[in-house]
């Protein structure tokens, strides 16, 4: 079906009346009117404001602390530090937050630094005071002694062996072992399967690249704010922009030691995150200064605090190395995977390890993946953490193997390309996927078949995978005597999901989107909801919701009955509609809760899930035409398709959001954004004026097509759709670059000095071969 | 029986290289169990003992599912149980 918006393939056989349509989004009045409240808009008597002093240096030692003159400036009401007001960490303390285990030392020194600081941008103090500007001018009277260390901001200089420790305990652990070696290599992993010599011993071509990528930032608009009120009977309320109010209530009473059943986490709405709004920075900061002055205080970054203080994706290192046979059957892959975690461990390396041969049926693999401190801020997720990077090393190699054997890269790729029954370098077999799909549509697909016209033009594609979570969800339901049904849930809406939410309960309810008011609320008003985060949340707490109306029809029926004086087995729901089996009763489902009142009062359905099985991953491919300018390096991106498969689009328009945005973020990965660092490791370019993200003004429309391969894991075959789109970009870009100039990229971004410098060496090199 | 993947960095440490060992056990409880009297060790690398459950830093996949259910997990005949490194998303 070609609808007047994106394309959609529908490979199942189901239909449905609520899924697929396009409703107006319930909270879309008050986002475009200015209405809707966001954490920075938070009011309260008596707020007080905060700043956070941060660490000028990228490595060095607190000596002292002392906050004497910025405690005596008028107006000035508190001041913290992680040595005087964080609870002290007992030995290797860890807490799991739900995903994972935590080290307590490592959550606690990224609010507040003790000891060290590990990278510049990390927060020493906090300072609350009756404006604004008197905490900006204490924080200049806070004296700091620092002893410089060395400072490392690449990750192969990190993990020499003569390397300066971050941490002067640390050792690597090889999936759980510890190895007892002190080192900056936090853990090493290796995916294995089937002998890797005898697969190259079959080759008869072979590539290798080596990439680098940058340390790039989630780049969401609003910035990391963060208010706190901690009463006087113990109770402390965080009002804050998060992708996960109870991950961030869990993080909190970790951070500050306090039961879970004291923290009231107030989700506001949310500006963005894409993964970097699922730590805490701020919170614990302003509870503190709330606890210290029995004042509410509000702390709001700025872009500079966002860029360095909160957690980007880790720049990395990635060696591929692949080979075919002589008919272009893949027979071996070799990957060396080394990412950047920044001053704490925690990189997102073995999931890119796991996807970075995920899209093709491999028989013999080795990957080493490496997750090493360095003195950039604590990198976090990023869609698809850690995807990105490989699919750009793995793509390139496809190209590469796909030329020499004269092979279209689609073909290539569909020849080898992983299907149900694929066993994945961990060695997991994929059940029903939609990789070939995906491929089928790129081959097929008009602007695939288009010729590229005119000069310093190329095409690339490009495919990428991420897995998706389910992870647990809460849906609470209740009848309003029109018909109309309040919905409760957890889940922070970032990309529409409370109507996606919604129409899953409406389709299975026979009842209209719009018959929903579905409402985000705090950690004291659902039941727990992990983050939204994982392209989880249409999937998992969608799920709640499908089962939570299930619940009230169930509820529903049994007033029916009562109505109607006839035993639940005589009553049948069908369309909005109860009926006696014998069709002489009927009431709409908008009629029977009126009579909610007389057969018992109010019904209210609920369910929670913790989808164990059945999370399907999600493949994205991308084709792309690009225009270079040989004498500037600007590249002009001049036509971009995305394509990825969804299972099931609940709002097609939500989903193409997802993946016009992930391609959107991918481009500017691609092209412009990193880390720019100075030898001392400063980061030099920590605004948006300098830290270019794409404008509407640099891309043309990104066309997509949505393919549904239904996941036989959901009740309407979802998959997740907010992460693999991020994915295939850098690479589908740079194989538009190679096909236009002849140059290979192999550093992200693929900046104009590179692109410059490539060609004049490419045009030095066959100077020289023509003589 | 099921199979039982073993993750490749323990493989010469406990498995004599082994890739892949068959052990008897219809929940993933039993199967660590019976890896343990067949490789000595590997029970204290997948287990918190203290909690009683696989380590929070392992994921365990059945039959090609991340599974939630941990040690509880039931496992069929012909099913392969993997030991994989926990993860997230963004």
């Amino acid at each position: 079906m070609v609808s007047s918006h994106g394309e959609i393939r529908d490979y199942g056989d189901k239909k449905y009346k609520v899924i697929g349509t396009r409703p107006i989004r319930h909270d879309g009045t008050d986002k475009v009117t200015g209405r809707a409240v966001y954490g920075g808009d938070v009011q309260l008597p008596g707020l007080l404001y905060g700043q956070v002093l941060r660490s000028p240096h990228g490595h060095a030692r607190i000596k002292s602390i002392d906050t004497t003159k910025a405690e005596a400036l008028e107006g000035v009401r508190a001041v913290v530090t992680g040595l005087g007001d964080l609870p002290l960490t007992e030995g290797d303390e860890t807490v799991d937050l739900g995903e994972g285990p935590a080290k307590l030392k490592y959550m606690r020194d990224n609010v507040l630094a003790t000891d060290k600081v590990l990278y510049r941008g990390h927060a020493v103090a906090g300072v609350a005071a009756t404006s604004l500007h008197i905490a900006e001018e204490a924080l200049g009277l806070i004296d700091v002694e620092y002893e410089v260390l060395p400072s490392y901001t690449n990750v192969l200089d990190a993990m020499k062996k003569d390397a300066v420790l971050l941490h002067e305990d640390l050792t690597t652990e090889e999936f759980g072992d510890n190895t007892g070696t002190k080192s900056n290599i936090a853990s090493h992993n290796q995916d294995k399967l089937g002998d890797i010599s005898k697969g190259f011993d079959e080759a008869e071509f072979v590539a290798e690249y080596e990439v680098n990528t940058a340390t790039v930032h989630q780049g969401y608009i609003e910035p990391h704010n963060g208010t706190a009120s901690w009463s006087l009977d113990g109770n402390l309320t965080i009002w804050t922009s998060t992708q996960g109010s109870f991950t961030a209530r869990g993080q909190l009473g970790a951070v500050l030691d306090v039961p879970v059943q004291k923290v009231k986490v107030v989700p506001q709405e949310i500006g963005g995150g894409f993964g970097g709004k699922i730590p805490i920075y701020l919170e614990p900061v302003a509870a503190l200064l709330s606890r210290k002055t029995g004042h509410p205080v509000k702390i709001i970054m700025t872009r500079a605090d966002c860029f360095e203080g909160t957690g980007p994706t880790p720049g990395s290192y990635v060696r591929v190395k692949m080979g075919a046979d002589k008919n272009g059957k893949l027979t071996a892959a070799e990957a060396y995977i080394a990412f950047e975690a920044g001053g704490f461990p925690g990189s997102p390396v073995f999931a890119a390890a796991m996807c970075v041969f995920s899209c093709y049926d491999i028989p013999n693999c080795l990957v080493d993946s490496f997750d090493v401190v360095t003195n950039k801020p604590r990198s976090f997720a990023y869609r698809a953490p850690g995807s990105t990077h490989v699919a750009f090393a793995t793509e390139k190699v496809m190209d590469d193997l796909a030329a020499q054997l004269a092979k279209d890269p689609v073909e290539f790729r569909l020849q080898n390309i992983a299907v149900e029954g694929t066993r994945r370098s961990d060695g997991v077999v994929y059940p029903r996927i939609g990789a070939k799909e995906c491929l089928e549509v790129v081959r097929d697909h008009v602007h695939y078949k288009s010729p590229l016209q005119g000069p310093n033009r190329g095409r690339g594609v490009a495919l990428g995978y991420w897995f998706n979570i389910g992870f647990k969800s809460a849906v609470t339901a209740t009848v309003n005597n029109d018909g109309s049904i309040n919905l409760v849930e957890g889940s922070t809406d970032i990309g529409g999901s409370r109507t996606s939410i919604s129409m899953q309960f409406a389709e299975t309810l026979g009842i209209r989107a719009e018959d929903i008011n579905p409402q985000v609320v705090d950690t004291n008003s659902i039941g727990f909801t992990d983050v939204t985060g994982g392209s989880r949340v249409t999937y998992a707490t969608g799920w709640a919701a499908h089962d939570a109306a299930i619940d009230v029809k169930n509820k529903m029926l049994d007033r029916a009955a009562i109505l109607w004086e006839v035993d639940i087995s005589e009553v049948d729901y069908e369309n909005g509609v109860f009926r006696t089996k014998d069709g002489a009763k009927r009431l709409t489902f908008e009629q029977l809760s009126e009579k909610l009142g007389e057969t018992g009062g109010p019904v209210i359905g609920a369910a929670s899930v913790d989808p164990n099985a059945g999370v399907g991953g999600s493949f994205s491919a991308n084709i792309v035409d690009v225009e270079v300018d040989p004498e500037t390096g600007k590249v002009s991106i001049l036509r971009f398709t995305a394509i990825q498969d969804a299972g099931k689009a609940i709002h097609p328009s939500y989903v193409e959001g997802q993946m016009q945005g992930g391609s959107v973020q991918g481009i500017g990965w691609a092209l412009n954004e990193e880390y720019f660092y100075t030898e001392g490791g400063t980061m030099a370019n920590s605004t948006f004026l300098d830290y270019r993200i794409p404008t509407a003004l640099d891309l043309p429309m990104i066309d997509t097509v949505i393919v549904e391969v239904p996941n036989p894991g959901h009740p309407f075959g979802v998959r997740g759709v907010g992460e693999a789109n991020i994915a295939p970009p850098p690479a589908a870009i740079s194989a538009a670059i190679t096909d236009a100039t002849g140059v290979q990229l192999c550093d992200l971004p693929m900046r104009p000095d590179r692109i410059v410098s490539a060609i004049k060496d490419k045009r030095d090199s066959d100077s020289l071969a023509a003589g | 029986m099921p199979t039982v993947w073993i993750p490749p960095l323990w493989r010469d440490k406990l498995t004599g290289g082994q890739e892949t060992v068959e052990v008897s056990g219809s929940t993933v409880r039993e199967i660590v169990v019976e890896l343990e009297t067949q490789f000595p060790g590997i029970q204290k690398r997948l287990v918190d003992d203290e909690e009683d459950r696989i380590r929070r830093t392992i994921a365990v996949a059945v039959d090609g599912e991340m599974s939630r259910e941990g040690m509880r997990k039931k496992v069929g005949t012909a099913s392969e149980v993997h030991f994989l490194p926990a993860m997230s998303g963004g």
